[in-house]
């Protein structure tokens, strides 16, 4: 390998790549069973960037040769900027080198389209496949499924792939087309319809056979971009809400955008990354997922918006006070995690505790609940509680007083159209 | 009265002196390692023998009370080596033992919640170590790493490194508490190093493999690569890798 130059490569190849959010490793259960290298099981994040984000797994491009010109992306065709491309060969040897140090939990393997859709998913597959067989690799494997490509070629991704995914980036279609005017919706979903049938299939076929072959382990994932179409919080998370449903995406992740390019439709160079409504929107992304709320709670026509100095876990509790207090030793566990300040794990160590016992402040509090947040929407077994008949505005406002936002120094607001 | 008493710091010991306790009928006890004793003159003390047979028993018994994990929790607990926190363990296998039922995830009772507790901290420590593990390629072909972990958590890694990296030799060594595990492509076993005065074990420039030079460099490339400036935010970064990580990191010498 000649050291200069595949260090440029690296350099050019990765910096493309890390716009792409999604660094999970989690979700597989690949097993290192033919004592070869690697398994793929909860997931690792092996090192942290100075911006705080996790690094998992070793993120590029192909190839940064790209024949579209989507507004919003570094590599689009019209961008004056340095191109480069990998080999297959060397994007398994930094793959397995990598891996074998400790570096990361497996590859995340994307690209520009060069050629065409079926030319450049034939190449990411091939990488997959050559570390699969030739290398016994079983660590994880994240390849993007590039719109347009064939059913045959997308099957045989789901054979070697953990997890696939198509990136929707921008949560409307009209978003789409304003930025990406190569881009169809309806071709970018194409392979995640095929895809979830697939999997569904697949599953089934495991169940009845053990040995049959693993298809995309992981799921899928997508992800949106954010801020830089004025699309609001309704829309997005509605959207996102679709996906989960009709596609069952394991992940939909929310990227801010990031000023790359002067262009009268984008947000202009100087314009900071909306990052707190980024925060919020995965915080809504939770809530939907692992605590049983639905999406109109969080956000609908007359409440489009998430509010940005307070999490909406918080901000659904404050517009629901009529729920609350609610007795913490006789609530049940969907209601427990509805109560700000208590999380997933200290929700079920509290139903567990309590049928030991009934459980009082200083006991809720070992279990890891925060109470600042908590004590104004519980009554536990204490007579202390809260008294005073507030409403949500003054708790609001007494939780803000004593806890400061690491973001405070940077808020700004969503653009408000009306 | 209080009785002290003192022991190996070993889990079987631990389990010895819960045999004792029960044994002698003590009250109230004080089970301290014996390094951590200082003579007053007062002091009823007994010193415990760590006995196998003793050991199982009580081993026995707890299995019985409480499930394969909640024996395994006590155990990565004790495994932490954590100063004066055998009065808890003792009390949490005492409250088990009086138990009618399995009180394992009693969380309102104390002792257990301190046994959660200590099980917590050693897990992330044992989860950072799976994370920042860095291994540099020796000329004979074996991926070598040095860590230097808050708690005891080589015994805890080793699953997790065999299934791994099951085709290729590997050294984890904890400068700390001076042991090693090396995987030789069919076991794993512990192993002491000798290192010479001017010889320290992470000293390994010399024996280095030809292209470890070359990955580390790119590793390092790729790593400032993937940060995007504009959204710097040091706190996070420090919350996530803390210093004391920083300097068995490839990408953070």
């Amino acid at each position: 390998m000649n050291e200069e130059r595949i260090t440029e490569k690296l350099n050019i190849l990765a910096d493309a790549a890390k716009y792409d959010v999604s660094c999970s490793s989690s979700g597989s259960k690949r097993k290192n069973d033919n004592k070869g290298l690697g398994n793929a099981s909860n997931g690792i994040c092996h090192s942290y960037t100075e911006d705080g984000r996790c690094v998992s797994l070793l993120k590029i491009l192909l190839t940064n040769h790209c024949i579209f010109d989507c507004a919003y992306c570094v590599s689009r065709k019209s961008n004056d900027i340095k191109r480069a491309a990998f080999t297959v060969q060397e994007v398994v040897d930094l793959t397995i080198n990598f891996y074998r140090r400790n570096y990361i939990e497996g590859l995340f393997l994307s690209s520009g389209i060069f050629k065409d859709a079926d030319y450049t998913m034939e190449r990411l597959v091939l990488i997959a496949k050559k570390l699969r067989t030739e290398h016994k690799f079983n660590g994880y494997i994240h390849l993007k499924s590039i719109p347009g490509a064939s059913d045959e070629l997308m099957n045989e991704a789901g054979l070697y792939a953990d997890r696939l995914s198509v990136n929707l980036e921008m949560p409307t279609e009209a978003g789409l087309k304003l930025l990406a005017p190569d881009k169809s919706h309806q071709e970018m979903i194409k392979p995640m319809g095929y895809l979830k049938k697939a999997i569904i299939q697949r599953t089934e076929e495991k169940k009845i056979f053990k040995k049959a072959p693993m298809f995309a382990p992981a799921g899928q994932s997508t992800q949106v971009i954010i801020g830089a179409t004025p699309e609001n919080d309704n829309q997005i998370l509605h959207s996102a809400n679709y996906f989960y449903k009709n596609f069952n995406l394991r992940r939909v992740y929310y990227s801010g955008y990031v000023p790359v390019l002067a262009d009268s439709r984008l947000p202009a160079l100087n314009t900071s990354v909306p990052m707190v409504r980024e925060n919020r929107l995965y915080q809504a992304d939770w809530l939907m997922r692992n605590y049983g709320f639905h999406v109109n709670e969080i956000v609908n026509d007359g409440q489009p918006h998430l509010d940005l100095d307070i999490d909406p876990k918080l901000g659904w509790a404050i517009r629901n006070m009529h729920e609350f207090p609610i007795d913490i030793n006789k609530a049940d566990l969907r209601m427990i995690l509805r109560v700000p300040g208590i999380g997933v794990q200290s929700a079920h160590k509290i139903v567990s505790a309590r049928r030991f016992g009934k459980l009082n402040w200083d006991q809720i509090k070992q279990l890891g609940v925060s109470l600042n947040r908590a004590k104004y929407f519980i009554i536990c077994n204490s007579s202390e509680f809260e008294r005073r008949d507030l409403t949500g505005n003054n708790i609001k406002q007494f939780i803000l007083a004593t806890s400061h936002s690491k973001y405070l120094k940077n808020t700004q607001t969503q653009l408000n159209l009306f | 009265m209080v009785t002290t008493l003192l022991y190996d710091g070993t889990f079987e010991g631990l389990l010895t002196a819960v045999f004792e306790i029960y044994e002698h009928k003590l009250g109230k006890v004080n089970l301290l390692r014996k390094e951590h004793y200082t003579e007053t003159m007062f002091d009823a003390v007994m010193d415990v023998v760590s006995d196998e047979a003793r050991a199982t028993r009580v081993l026995g018994g707890l299995k019985k009370k409480l499930s394969g994990m909640g024996v395994q929790r006590l155990y990565a607990a004790h495994l932490s080596g954590m100063d004066r926190e055998e009065n808890n363990y003792i009390g949490f296998i005492r409250y088990v033992f009086d138990s009618s039922e399995n009180v394992e995830e009693d969380y309102g009772n104390r002792y257990v919640m301190r046994v959660s507790e200590i099980v917590r901290m050693v897990r992330r420590e044992k989860h950072r170590m799976e994370a920042f593990i860095r291994f540099q390629k020796l000329q004979d072909g074996t991926y070598y790493s040095v860590i230097e972990p808050d708690f005891n958590v080589l015994p805890l890694l080793m699953k997790h490194f065999r299934n791994r990296y099951a085709d290729q030799k590997w050294i984890i060594y904890d400068i700390r508490r001076k042991y090693g595990m090396y995987y030789n492509l069919h076991d794993v076993e512990y192993i002491n190093i000798d290192f010479a005065e001017t010889n320290k074990a992470s000293d390994i420039d010399g024996v280095l493999s030809e292209d470890e030079g070359l990955y580390q460099h790119l590793w390092k490339n790729y790593f400032k690569s993937v940060n995007i400036q504009s959204r710097k935010n040091t706190k996070l970064h420090v919350r996530h890798i803390p210093k004391r990580y920083w300097k068995h990191l490839t990408e953070k010498i």
